[in-house]
């Protein structure tokens, strides 16, 4: 078993990680990182719930074996925290009750934050199409979109202003 | 082959809290040193808003804000007993517990109160807002935060109280099955809209429109919190969630979220519903309990709008393409 260290940005600092031959991304961030907002769900690619982004990109961390990340830029829930940048989706995801257990509230950040990023006006469809990688089991969907709704609606209206 | 319309409507009358050997939850509650108040619970807040929902509760019984209460659950090895969150019972059984905690632990706040202000207890009453004052003499007040500094540093007293709620065993007569396992019953009905592919056997949910009768609401958001998310659960269980497709035979069991069909959220209508509000006696406030009963009548709506689409009759869930059919087979078979 070779270890291989790799090189890694995690929110904005650069590390140096050792890992094994099969690591995935999510077991780099969740256990040697302690970023437990990576949530492991099914570590299968069905649910979401380890959303995070690497250059940018919305990925799932189970499914990115760790080397495949080597020299990338990796964003998770709480990179977002530090830069204020996801404030107004998570404010928007409270006065819209879009949480409740919220175990798959982290990987909805992410997704919302990949899409409005890319997309500041997205669509009711385009919302959904967004999200349709994150199961939810408490709230019927339907806050979350909203939430997502108004969340673009603050964030395009502070642009213009 | 066509897509075919139908609606379904379906009922559902539900107890709160259960039988088993009793049902007893307490609690306790008691102020900080500025005026804050704990209450302590073995209870468990799963996502429904039960904290929330408790603080609040507390908070009117007191007389105090409702930023001013914390709400301490779910440590079985420390906190005060309680069966547990489940049987829709939690917001009925803790919140009786933690109104009758909230007003020993306000008789306290009250006699601390009247020491220090050199009056009668029975004459004092909380603004709700921080304040203890003298009825009809608002200038003659203290503050929340003196009157637990004064209990806590002057008249060394525990501004306390505790609260149980227990619902007795009712043991079941043997002749006829009768006992009364439950506290109070909460109703709903649902009606769903449905479009069935009968070349596909794909359902579309087109509307979801509930009635709710569930006693007080304590938050009215939380309560369509758990109506909108049991309708997408109810939806779930009718059309395709099943831990055995083939029961009994256990072949092709779902292992994991792929093969365990969930609808995501392009397959979830606009839920609309109203709630009625016929407070309980036996209530905290009149509260009854909303938390399994919504995902209850969705599924056989589902199912009833189905069988008005197809003029079929399919009794078991979930209705899945292949079931749907299966069952426009036999129809096409025994017509023939």
């Amino acid at each position: 078993m070779t270890t291989k260290v790799l090189r890694l940005n995690v929110n904005g600092e650069d590390t140096l990680v050792p890992v094994g031959p099969m690591a995935t991304l999510q077991e780099v961030l969740r256990d040697k990182l302690e970023l437990t907002s990576v949530k492991v769900g099914c570590a299968q690619g069905g649910c979401g719930s380890c959303s995070v982004l690497i250059d940018g990109e919305l990925r799932l961390a189970c499914l990115t074996p760790a080397e495949a990340a080597d020299g990338c830029t990796v964003t998770t829930l709480e990179g977002l925290n530090e830069s204020n940048s996801i404030v107004p989706i998570q404010q928007s995801f409270i006065e819209n009750y879009a949480a409740q257990c919220g175990f798959c509230t982290p990987g909805m950040l992410v997704a919302t934050k990949a899409l409005l990023e890319r997309n500041p006006k997205p669509s009711r469809d385009e919302i959904i199409e967004a999200l349709s990688g994150n199961l939810c089991r408490c709230t019927g969907y339907l806050p979350i979109i909203k939430a997502v709704e108004d969340a673009a609606a603050a964030l395009s209206g502070k642009q213009s202003a | 082959m066509a897509k075919l319309r139908g609606t379904g409507m379906a009922a559902v009358n539900y107890p709160t809290g259960m039988h088993l050997g009793g049902d007893p939850t307490q609690a306790l509650v008691h102020a900080t040193t500025t005026g804050n108040f704990v209450v302590t619970l073995s209870s468990v807040d799963l996502g429904q808003g039960l904290k929330t929902v408790l603080a609040q509760i507390a908070a009117e019984a007191l007389g105090v804000p409702f930023e001013t209460v914390l709400v301490d659950t779910g440590d079985t090895d420390t906190g005060p007993h309680c069966t547990g969150t489940f049987a829709s019972r939690t917001t009925h059984r803790a919140g009786n517990a933690v109104v009758m905690a909230a007003r020993e632990a306000r008789k306290v706040l009250l006699e601390v109160a009247a020491e220090e202000l050199e009056v009668n207890a029975d004459d004092l009453v909380t603004d709700g807002e921080g304040s203890i004052h003298l009825a009809g003499a608002p200038e003659m007040k203290i503050s929340v935060t003196d009157a637990a500094l004064a209990a806590h540093f002057v008249q060394g007293k525990t501004v306390s109280g505790r609260g149980v709620y227990l619902k007795p065993m009712s043991p079941m007569d043997p002749e006829t099955g009768e006992c009364d396992p439950d506290s109070t019953h909460a109703h709903a009905c649902t009606v769903v809209e449905v479009e069935v592919d009968t070349e596909t056997g794909a359902v579309a949910v087109l509307s979801i429109k509930s009635a709710y009768e569930i006693g007080q609401q304590v938050n009215p958001a939380l309560v369509r919190g758990q109506i909108v998310g049991g309708a997408w659960m109810g939806m779930g269980h009718a059309l395709s969630e099943t831990t055995a497709p083939y029961y009994p035979a256990i072949d092709h069991a779902p292992r994991d979220f792929l093969g365990y069909v969930m609808p995501g959220a392009a397959e979830m209508p606009e839920v609309e519903c109203v709630v009625l509000e016929h407070p309980t006696e036996t209530g905290p406030f009149g509260a009854k309990g909303i938390g399994e009963m919504v995902a209850n009548s969705p599924i056989p709506a589902v199912v009833n709008a189905i069988n008005n689409a197809l003029g079929v009759r399919i009794t078991e869930i979930p209705v899945t393409p292949e079931v749907i059919l299966r069952a426009l087979d036999e129809k096409a078979a025994s017509a023939a």
